[in-house]
């Protein structure tokens, strides 16, 4: 067995190390050494989003990225979208538009959805399904994600002052 | 995944050094998109893995003298939102645009895109590139839908690079360190047909490096058309580039490549021409459609793409002249 790494990194802007193997991929990391159990695990292999998470400002499906990379990098999980017992606007219009049945892909489509209305607070439908092409799910036939999204960018606007 | 030691160099010649004289030894890291997935697969069992995202020489976009320097570890994310890219090379931005996800698209790399390898389910599942057992092609009497229809020799996977097209028909050459330095070469020679399993589907030794892609600044009129099943995730089914030098609205000379139809992208120089000394109009574009499948010999369950790949160039020439 090779020998184990030392990574510190940054989540959800709390600093925080572990020790892993290089052949240890960030999301194995994040769910079996850190304890984040939020981002899950589909594919394995970039077709899903289920595990989809921030890195350094940027989404990217953390089954392809090593544990090691994630070196001095600033990761985003779906832990970090709740401000306490107070829901993100995605997960509220999540819950409030049943835009989940088994869950499992909602972790990625959270961390996904943020990231596009942050970048662009007003997007059409056609431009939330085509940022959501490499989410997948098994469940809710995507409208009601759809709509769950266009709500929380509603929502967010009239929040902002 | 086989255990392995990482390496993360900081210099060109340093990850040089740290690759070896077998595929086995050591492999480079860009991205990650598709390296990972050969590697959960035992596709690839490197005994080492070389990261390559953080050598400063190996990033960014530049001018360097008449061409645009794109740097090998640039994602595609950055190719797309560059200025110069996107003024002068519209082809390279709809093919990278092409790959549907805002993930792939941060992480993947226009090196790692250029050498990732082919996705034909058999060389996936561990069947080899030629995809033969007792030496009869496992492609030929079964699911052939998505291979090739210029077959090369026993190479009958496609080439699954969406960039390759554009750049090979915008003259683009790489840039590849090794050992004795670097050498270059064309993008549409980098692409070669493999004869045995042993051979790479790129003209690439296991202790080199692509660095960057340089892209001559022409001035030729460009585009790129893929044809896809939907908006969405997966490897377009045919496309097409065009590159156009134009004289007022008369074509001076043109080159044409195929995508996602052979074991390389395909240079169509019948439909280049084809095209020499007319202006494009959809019955002349649909010509050099019908000049660049000329030889296509599809397998048996993809004569649909001989269309495919027609409509493409068609759709691509159409797109070009538009552009003011
Ligand atoms: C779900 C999904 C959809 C995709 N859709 C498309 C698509 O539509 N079109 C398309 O073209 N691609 C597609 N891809 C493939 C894809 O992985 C990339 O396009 C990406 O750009 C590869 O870059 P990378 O940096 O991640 O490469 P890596 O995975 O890091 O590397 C790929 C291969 O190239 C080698 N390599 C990488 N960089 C270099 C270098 N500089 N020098 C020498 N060798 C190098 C690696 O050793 C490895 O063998 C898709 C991938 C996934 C997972
Ligand atoms: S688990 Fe990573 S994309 Fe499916
Ligand atoms: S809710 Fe089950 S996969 Fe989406």
């Amino acid at each position: 067995m090779q020998s184990k790494v030392h990574v510190r990194t940054a989540i959800n802007g709390e600093p925080a190390e572990f020790l892993c193997e290089p052949r240890q991929s960030l999301l194995e990391c994040l769910r079996d050494l850190c304890n984040l159990t939020g981002t899950k695990e589909g594919c394995n292999d970039g077709n899903c989003g289920a595990c989809t998470v921030e890195m350094d400002g940027r989404i990217v499906t953390s089954c392809l990225v090593l544990g090691v990379e994630a070196e001095g990098a600033q990761i985003g999980t779906v832990e970090g979208l709740a401000r306490g017992t107070e829901l993100h606007p995605l997960q509220k219009a999540f819950l409030e538009n049943a835009a989940l049945q088994c869950g499992i892909c909602t972790p990625g489509f959270l961390v996904a959805a943020k990231a596009l209305l942050e970048q662009e607070p007003e997007p059409s439908e056609a431009r939330i399904r085509l940022w959501l092409a490499n989410n997948l799910c098994r469940c809710t036939g995507y409208d009601k994600i759809i709509r769950a999204v266009q709500q929380a960018a509603r929502e967010m606007k009239e929040a902002r002052p | 995944m086989q255990a392995f030691e990482y390496a993360n160099p900081m210099t060109v010649k340093d990850a040089v050094a740290l690759l070896g004289a077998s595929w086995t030894d050591a492999n480079v890291l860009a991205g990650g998109t598709d390296q990972l997935s050969l590697m959960k697969d035992y596709i690839h069992t490197p005994k080492r893995l070389v990261n390559i995202k953080n050598i400063k020489e190996l990033a960014g976009i530049r001018k360097a003298g008449g061409n645009l320097r794109i740097g090998a570890t640039v994602t595609l994310d950055e190719l797309i939102d560059n200025r110069e890219v996107r003024m002068a090379f519209p082809s390279l931005v709809s093919a990278a645009r092409g790959v549907g996800s805002p993930q792939i698209k941060n992480m993947g790399t226009v090196g790692g895109d250029l050498c990732q390898r082919p996705r034909c389910w058999y060389f996936r599942n561990g069947f080899g590139l030629l995809a033969q057992k007792n030496g009869r092609s496992l492609v030929d009497d079964g699911q052939n839908e998505f291979h090739a229809i210029f077959s090369q020799g026993p190479a009958k996977f496609v080439s699954a690079s969406s960039l390759a097209p554009a750049l090979a028909a915008l003259g683009a050459t790489v840039t590849i360190a090794g050992p004795n330095g670097t050498r270059s070469v064309d993008v549409a020679s980098f692409f070669v047909a493999p004869s045995s399993d042993q051979q790479r589907e790129v003209d690439l030794k296991p202790n080199e490096i692509v660095t960057q892609v340089l892209v001559p600044m022409s001035g030729a009129k460009n585009a790129s058309y893929e044809v896809r099943l939907k908006d969405g995730l997966d490897w377009p089914y045919a496309a097409a580039a065009v590159a156009l030098r134009m004289k007022g609205s008369t074509v001076e000379s043109a080159r044409v490549v195929l995508g996602h139809v052979g074991p390389t992208p395909v240079v169509a120089e019948g439909a280049a021409s084809a095209l020499a000394g007319k202006s494009i109009t959809e019955e002349v574009a649909a010509q050099a459609g019908e000049s660049a499948v000329q030889g296509a010999h599809p397998l048996s369950g993809n004569a649909y793409k001989v269309q495919l790949a027609k409509t493409a160039v068609k759709r691509a020439l159409m797109e070009a002249v538009k552009r003011a």
